[in-house]
């Protein structure tokens, strides 16, 4: 059959890629016009080259804020990702009690950010607040505006809070998808409860697990709402990460150039970060090299 | 290793059965011996895996009891009856190697690493998995894993038995072949009782000594292939076993007043046939008792022949019949012909070097007779002897 050659075809994406254009190429290409230039007013302009990356690079609080954002996300994903894996095991697996279960979890999933931060800033309040009250009527100075490792450990609990269902569900479904031939045959090989997890539950859970953590971290590494209305940031910088950072740079002060060439790094390091660990998991499931250690 | 009983074993899936239908397995006893090679055999459906699933204690049976070496184990999980188990579809654990995969159950168990390594390598030798021992399990092909799946229950060499569930039905018909032929070898270097479930009667025949023909339920034989083909006990077994499976007529009286009384005549699907004294008597006894008496032989044993000789006296030959070829199939070293004649339908295998062609032309008459040893009177479905 001869294939035919019509380069008039290319117009079939056109649409697609106006989409996109539209969507994310121009604006990203407009932060991009941002970062290498010195904006004073709409006809005044100067070429800075990389002179705002160099300075965002170097900024102290900036590297703090980024310390902190890792620290955060790093933490949040050691306690929601284990816990969502109990939390999953321990589900019930059918019968109105899964029904009953599965609504409760995915409850907290369903509250808008802004709301979430409202409800812990009620909830932490030491005067009318359920938590913030207990804790202080147990005898502990409970008080995120003053301290550091109150706010902190608060954002820490919303977020965790928040979140942990995401976890769980995907986690669930990754469950009640392995074929009950597998814990049959477990149980022939004489299995305990931990090999059984290790080696059956945990690798089929593996690729629910990556998109759990990836989309974990990425929200994560932008929250921006939640401490916003919580703790504004504080106590003194404690809470401030790195979305809030960029939007006072970006709204209160105006610097664009700066809060464009920052934009930028910021997206980097997502990008970065996502890759590299997309990229270890994948290689994880491959074979090792021939003529390993058993003969 | 271990003699298996089942005794007066039931089970429903049913929380409250109310009849004989709602019964997977119906109540049966049956005894595995120690140390042999045994096929259970049925269509799809009727039980086999749910027996075998009792047997390895995945399932609870819902009455009766299941005895190793005369030691009820209703009530042992599966992880304590030390049984193995290969199921119809591969499993294996993604993340491990195939050497891990295989050294698993053993590792369950704490043995010790050297036994472990000896062990593995001698079953990863006889399923030909040496090059693939470094291999992570999931980058296998599914007749890999199968045989991983295989793998891990022969690398325990202290197991009661070992139970196959269709294990071959991923498998290339080239590499079935193979692997049956590797488990007969290893169940005569280990003798270790093996339980093979299967709906294909060519490899429970190769595969066991003796063959479990499991219908709705039940056991309806248990016994060589041999016995199977030669005598079968029920009516389904004739059917089930063979190519194309027995033939079965239906036998009747007629005649004015049709009550039974001498005279009458004995017809099967409506044809009159003759019948030796011993035989009518016997078709007769059936028939005062039950109107649902078949006279069965298989395809095999069905003599044919063009002219239309009346060999009398000779008592080999129990009735005759002159039938027409309806259509005939040619499958190469041989041919089964469909005869018919009213309501009765026959098949009949016919070898190379037979008179009669292979392409015989449909509507073709031939005289049809029944060696009268072949014959089998199935009363109500089960086989009756015949003295004859």
């Amino acid at each position: 059959m001869n294939k035919v050659r019509n380069n008039r075809a290319w117009w079939l994406i056109l649409p697609m890629l106006a989409l996109v254009a539209f969507s994310a190429i121009i604006p990203l290409m407009t932060v991009v016009n941002y970062s290498v230039q010195d904006v004073f007013d709409p006809h005044t302009r100067f070429f800075t080259g990389t002179e705002w990356f160099v300075q965002m690079l170097n900024d102290p609080s900036l590297q703090a804020a980024l310390l902190r954002q890792f620290g955060f996300s790093l933490t949040i994903l050691a306690i929601e990702v284990p816990l969502g894996i109990g939390i999953a095991l321990l589900m019930p697996k059918r019968g109105w009690q899964a029904s009953a279960v599965l609504i409760l979890v995915t409850l907290p999933l369903l509250i808008p950010w802004n709301v979430v931060g409202s409800i812990w800033q009620i909830f932490t309040r030491g005067d009318i607040g359920l938590m913030g009250w207990s804790l202080r009527e147990v005898g502990y100075a409970y008080n995120i505006t003053s301290s550091p490792l109150d706010a902190w450990l608060t954002i820490v609990l919303m977020d965790v809070w928040h979140w942990t269902s995401l976890i769980a569900l995907l986690c669930y479904s990754g469950l009640r998808a392995i074929p009950e031939a597998y814990y049959q045959a477990a149980r022939i090989d004489r299995a305990s409860r931990w090999a059984i997890f290790r080696y059956i539950q945990l690798p089929k859970l593996t690729n629910v697990l990556v998109i759990g953590v990836l989309l974990r971290f990425m929200h994560s590494f932008m929250i921006y709402a939640e401490p916003f209305v919580l703790t504004g940031g504080g106590p003194g910088n404690s809470t401030t990460f790195l979305s809030q950072s960029l939007a006072v740079m970006a709204t209160a002060q105006f610097d664009v150039g700066p809060a464009a060439a920052f934009s930028l790094i910021y997206f980097l390091i997502i990008l970065l970060v996502c890759w590299v660990f997309y990229t270890l998991i994948m290689n994880m499931q491959k074979d090792r090299v021939p003529g390993g250690d058993h003969g | 290793m271990a003699e298996i009983t089942l005794s007066q074993l039931a089970h429903s899936y049913q929380a409250q059965p109310s009849g004989e239908a709602d019964y997977a397995i119906r109540r049966m006893d049956h005894v595995w011996e120690e140390g042999g090679a045994y096929a259970l055999l049925g269509p799809s459906g009727c039980g086999k895996s749910t027996l075998l699933n009792i047997i390895s204690g995945l399932l609870a049976p819902s009455s009766g009891e299941v005895l190793f070496n005369g030691r009820r184990v209703n009530e042992l999980p599966p992880e304590e009856r030390n049984i193995a188990q290969v199921f119809q579809f591969p499993v294996v654990y993604d993340t491990m190697t195939v050497y891990d995969n295989l050294a698993f159950p053993l590792r369950n168990v704490k043995t010790p690493e050297e036994t472990v390594r000896q062990r593995v390598m001698e079953v990863a030798d006889s399923l030909d998995l040496v090059a693939q021992l470094d291999r992570k399990a999931r980058n296998l092909t599914a007749d890999e894993k199968q045989k991983v799946s295989m793998g891990r229950g022969l690398v325990r060499d202290d197991v009661t038995a070992i139970l196959f569930d269709e294990p071959l039905t991923v498998i290339d018909p080239q590499l079935k072949f193979k692997l049956r032929r590797k488990l007969k070898e290893i169940h005569q270097r280990f003798a270790v009782t093996m339980i093979y479930v299967t709906h294909d009667q060519l490899e429970a025949s190769t595969f066991a000594d003796r063959i479990a023909v499991m219908y709705d339920g039940q056991i309806v034989q248990f016994g060589t292939p041999q016995e199977l083909f030669e005598r079968p006990t029920h009516t389904f077994v004739g059917y089930f076993i063979g190519s194309p499976g027995m033939n079965f007529m239906s036998m009747a009286l007629q005649g004015e007043g049709a009550d039974g009384e001498e005279g009458d005549e004995l017809v099967a699907d409506g044809q009159s046939l003759v019948l030796s004294q011993a035989w009518q008597q016997a078709v007769r006894k059936a028939l005062a008792q039950t109107d649902n008496v078949k006279l069965g032989i298989r395809p095999e044993f069905v003599e044919l022949a063009v002219e239309m000789v009346d060999e009398e006296g000779d008592d080999r030959v129990e009735a005759f019949l002159t039938m027409v070829v309806e259509h005939s199939q040619d499958l190469g070293t041989y041919a089964i012909f469909t005869l018919q004649r009213d309501d009765l339908r026959l098949k009949a295998r016919v070898e190379e070097g037979h008179p009669l062609p292979f392409d015989v032309a449909p509507g073709t008459e031939v005289r049809v007779r029944f060696p009268a040893q072949r014959f089998g009177l199935y009363v109500d479905e089960y086989r009756w002897e015949v003295e004859a």
